[in-house]
């Protein structure tokens, strides 16, 4: 197996451990989910309304959470030095952590999504909807959330300066998302554009994330 | 003088954010500009100076 | 005199210290002259009454806003690409220049949509997007802290000043198109390149004593920024010799 398959394998492996995220990841999503309901009332037809809205940052903010440790981790233990040492190019070996993070963290979270819309009450062209563009849209998530990861590497209170920074970089995502996923309860708004722009922006974060990234990682580590 | 209107209030609360951000903006200058060079002539009469030894009037 | 040639602290420096008067000068008379246009002799507009004068201040401010980050970004590449030494200091020093005149903008903005719309805050294009750009300042602000080492934090910086310069166009745009899926809101269209000369001229007049006040205070940062950066390197020296 190659460096970057070994690669993959290690990281979708430390990740699905106990403390590794990737449980952790679904079952805040679950909390955020339940939690939306206590804030806002048991009014289904608001949740109804909602419902992608609360599905999308309960997902954001999912994907958010293992992000700070996907570099720091390897730096504490000395593999980030490995791989910036090896010959894999850095821009890759980002793009592959990127993936494991996306398939064990991102992917879960588009599978609990519909069982949790359960709960908000959706129909199932809704439910669809959600499913769809969470789908399209947490790759980006996860794109954009290891800028922010990169440069928490060696800062303390990482994971705080991790939100701040990733955050504002993702609300094109959100918008997009929400609103291709808020065309199956609103009128006869047609799915495809806000889903393609959604789409291109998956694209661009999976070219700018890794090599925004990467420098990142080698200025930091210099 | 002149006619604000009935949303004068608005316009004079404008106004006076500006006067007060701006102002704020250069206070904090001000003060860290003095700050500094407080510091640097307190280092200077320690004897510490960089390998430059002339003292710019900044 | 070259950009190169300011390479060097002392010099530029020395540059600032006569040049920063003359520009504190300027930006004072063009502030006097502004205001008093603003103020007294521009007319009210017929549909706003005089609760357009605080475009005066929100236009400038706004202008000023994505100004500084524009010159932000351009320091960025200055780090990053030419490693210009005063580019990270010419960096670091925008950033909480920029925030402050986002935030002015946003706060006049709302004080004028108060009267004018009939709330203090809508969720429309421009209004979301110069909010994202003000969490972003927000964050360079942060991120500028965090790290301890200057020069490091200056390329960290970099990398996300540039992120942002992207992020901008698409936080305007994506805003923009979210705006039609949802219900239009009656939003006053004003201002454009047909505003009477009797409003337009102030507001340029303004917009130039902000731009003066900018650069007066960002060379002041500038120098100030220097001055912290020596007295950093006595401690460490002082701490390495003890």
């Amino acid at each position: 197996m190659n460096a970057l398959g070994a690669l993959l394998v290690r990281d979708m492996r430390i990740a699905v451990r106990l403390g590794g995220g990737a449980p952790i990841g679904v079952l805040f999503f679950l909390i955020v989910v339940t939690l939306v309901p206590f804030a806002v009332g048991p009014d289904l037809a608001l949740l109804r309304r909602i419902g992608p809205a609360i599905l999308w940052l309960g997902a954001l903010l999912a994907s958010l959470l293992a992000l700070d440790r996907l570099f720091a981790a390897d730096h504490e233990d000395g593999s980030l030095d490995l791989i910036l040492m090896s010959r894999v190019p850095l821009e890759l070996a980002v793009a592959v952590k990127a993936l494991a993070h996306w398939l064990t963290t991102g992917l879960p979270l588009v599978i609990a999504a519909p069982v949790l819309a359960l709960f908000l009450d959706l129909d199932p062209a809704a439910i669809g909807a959600v499913a769809l563009t969470l789908l399209a849209g947490t790759p980006a998530l996860t794109f954009i959330g290891v800028i922010g990861a990169a440069f928490a590497v060696t800062v303390r209170r990482g994971g705080l300066i991790l939100a701040v920074l990733v955050l504002p970089l993702t609300i094109p995502v959100l918008i997009f998302g929400v609103a291709a996923a808020n065309t199956a309860i609103v009128g006869p708004v047609p799915f495809g554009p806000p889903f393609t722009i959604l789409c291109a922006l998956t694209l661009m974060s999976l070219v700018i994330g890794p090599f925004a990234a990467a420098a990142a990682l080698r200025h930091g580590m210099e | 003088m002149m006619e604000l209107g009935p949303y004068a209030g608005f316009i004079v609360a404008a106004y006076s954010a500006a006067l007060v951000v701006i102002g704020a903006l250069i206070g904090w200058i001000v003060v860290d500009h003095r700050a500094q060079r407080r510091t640097l002539a307190d280092l200077e009469a320690r004897g510490i100076t960089r390998r430059s030894s002339t003292v710019e009037a900044a | 005199m070259a950009l190169i040639d300011l390479a060097n602290p002392t010099r530029f420096l020395n540059l600032v210290a006569r040049v920063l008067p003359l520009l504190a000068g300027a930006a004072a008379i063009a502030f006097a002259v502004g205001l008093y246009q603003a103020l007294l002799v521009a007319p009210n507009d017929y549909q706003q009454g005089a609760t357009v004068k605080i475009m005066f201040i929100h236009v400038p401010s706004a202008w000023l806003a994505m100004f500084c980050w524009g010159a932000m970004t351009i320091a960025a590449l200055g780090t990053l690409v030419w490693r210009h030494p005063l580019a990270d200091v010419a960096a670091k020093a925008a950033a909480p220049l920029g925030a402050a005149f986002t935030f002015l903008c946003l706060l006049t903005g709302s004080l004028w949509g108060r009267p004018m719309w009939g709330a203090y805050w809508v969720w429309d294009g421009r209004l979301t997007s110069v909010l994202v750009l003000f969490l972003m300042y927000l964050g360079v602000i942060a991120l500028w802290r965090v790290v301890e080492d200057p020069s490091r934090a200056a390329r960290a910086v970099a990398i996300l000043t540039l992120v942002g310069a992207i992020n901008l166009p698409i936080i305007k745009f994506s805003v923009d198109w979210w705006a039609t899926l949802h219900q239009p809101a009656s939003v006053l269209r004003l201002g454009g390149p047909t505003i009477h000369p009797s409003i337009l001229v102030p507001l340029l007049v303004m917009a130039l004593a902000f731009v003066l006040l900018f650069l007066t205070l960002h060379l002041a940062a500038m120098r100030n920024e220097i001055l912290r950066r020596r007295v950093r390197t006595l401690r460490l020296l002082q701490a390495r010799g003890a």
